[in-house]
């Protein structure tokens, strides 16, 4: 490998991995803190998960609502105001043990830090069919805000009942000639005004206590088949695309084996803090939440991590002194 | 830096179909988030293997035939064309060693 001349030999305070709202957030706390923490953003995955919304409602201070992708440009933006290095490379791979943490780049560079802010967030779930890998892109997609357009006058269906389903089931009204929400119970776990929402629109059916079989389709999606979750019965709903919205799953590829996990799979946090079982290891955001998962839980973590990383810098640095002293 | 050029549906036989070298197509949109992401990792890949694989963009709103007759319903869409045919898709943002990796008969240093 030719990273001799690529690789920093620099060590830093804090590297943080990840840039949704958990991970601008420590940036912002730890720039401020004067820790000039360098953060990798990702290439393609910059901004997480809200880059993939539309109209943000809940966030606090935005009465009128706020575009997700604008949030993230601004928490970007702030981050980058106050010093923090925001570069968007893709990390490999991690050393965590030991008192320098080094972070491996895909590019092949090395960097290193003394604390470092795992904040790698989720990835959606996928139903786990044969056929919905193979039709992925010709039907199957995860994203309404950004296939919406390709699905003008359809019909299609939307796989979930929380949050996101209602969200891209009433996103997808704009292009769909009709949306039908398939859910494997006969309620919502959707947010109270989301679900009213969805469940007055003229143009959204609901297809209850069904999970998906089969996905249907030569070389695009042509129907689902629907299995009902009390009798088992099975149905056809001819539809030319499917919105996959069931979760998320926390990413936490880098960390495997040496991080502890919770039974949830999200990171293991001590308390209410963001310390993991490794010490100047510290972790935030969705990947540590399997309950709240929010864009304001997330940013609140990542300060949370900020703070925990500040403390236990200047924690080495009074028993390096004190060290120094004796 | 870029080599990359814009195509349109009237175009797409010539500069793609009928293409020597092969051609890696992005299908993009102004309004699709994740695409930003890709347009700039296939502009240095066109830098990159210049010599290797022309890039060409097609704006899937002013172009929508070529999307369409391809079957393309998400973007972005990223497809390798040799001699004509379709010998590799990649469907959503992938970094840079993502495609180096997939395609790597092609992209060779």
């Amino acid at each position: 490998m030719s990273t001799a001349e690529s690789t920093a030999t620099e060590i830093r305070d804090v590297i943080v991995v990840g840039s949704g709202p958990a991970g601008y957030t420590a940036a912002i706390y730890t720039a401020r803190a004067n820790l000039k923490p360098l953060i990798f953003a990702g290439s393609v995955t910059a901004g997480g998960e809200l880059m993939n919304t539309t109209e943000v409602e809940n966030f606090p201070g935005f009465p009128e609502g706020v575009q997700g992708p604008e949030l993230m440009d601004k928490l970007e933006q702030q981050a980058s105001k106050f010093g923090a290095q925001i570069e968007f490379e893709d990390v490999e791979s991690i050393d965590l043990e030991g008192e320098v943490k080094r972070v491996v780049l895909a590019n092949g560079e090395e960097h290193f830090a003394r604390a470092v802010i795992i904040s790698t967030g989720s990835a959606y779930r996928e139903l786990g069919l044969p056929n919905e890998k193979r039709l992925s892109g010709h039907g199957v997609s995860w994203c309404a805000t950004c296939d919406g357009f390709f699905f003008k006058d359809q019909d299609i269906a939307v796989i979930g009942g929380g949050d996101s389903a209602m969200e891209e089931a009433l996103f997808l009204t704009k292009f769909a000639r009709s949306v039908t929400v398939v859910h494997r119970r006969d309620s919502l776990r959707a947010s109270k005004i989301m679900a009213d929402r969805a469940l007055a629109h003229e143009k959204i059916s609901f297809a209850w206590n069904s999970g998906v079989a089969d996905v249907l389709g030569d070389n695009k999606v042509t129907g689902l088949t629907l299995r009902n979750t009390i009798d088992g019965s099975e149905s056809h709903l001819a539809v030319t695309g499917v919105f996959v919205a069931i979760g998320n799953d926390p990413r936490t590829e880098l960390v495997k084996g040496v991080l502890e996990l919770r039974p949830e799979g999200t990171i293991a946090v001590e308390g209410r803090t963001s310390r993991t079982n490794v010490p100047g290891v510290f972790a935030a955001g969705d990947v540590v939440d399997p309950t709240y998962r929010q864009a304001i839980t997330a940013a609140g973590s990542g300060c949370v991590a900020a703070i925990d990383v500040e403390h236990y810098l200047a924690d080495i640095e009074a028993r390096s002194l004190a060290t120094q002293q004796a | 830096m870029s080599n990359a050029r814009d195509v349109s549906d009237a175009q797409f036989t010539d500069e793609v179909l009928l293409s020597e070298k092969p051609v890696i197509v992005d299908f993009w949109a102004e309004w699709c988030g994740p695409c930003r992401k890709v347009g700039p990792i296939l502009d240095d890949i066109s830098v990159e293997y210049s010599d290797k694989v022309d890039v060409v963009k097609v704006n899937v709103d002013d172009n929508p035939n070529i999307a369409a007759e391809y079957g393309i319903t998400s973007i972005p869409a990223v497809y390798l064309f040799e001699k004509g045919k379709v010998t590799g898709t990649v469907i959503g943002a992938r970094p840079k060693q993502y495609f180096e990796k997939e395609w790597s008969e092609v992209l060779v240093k």
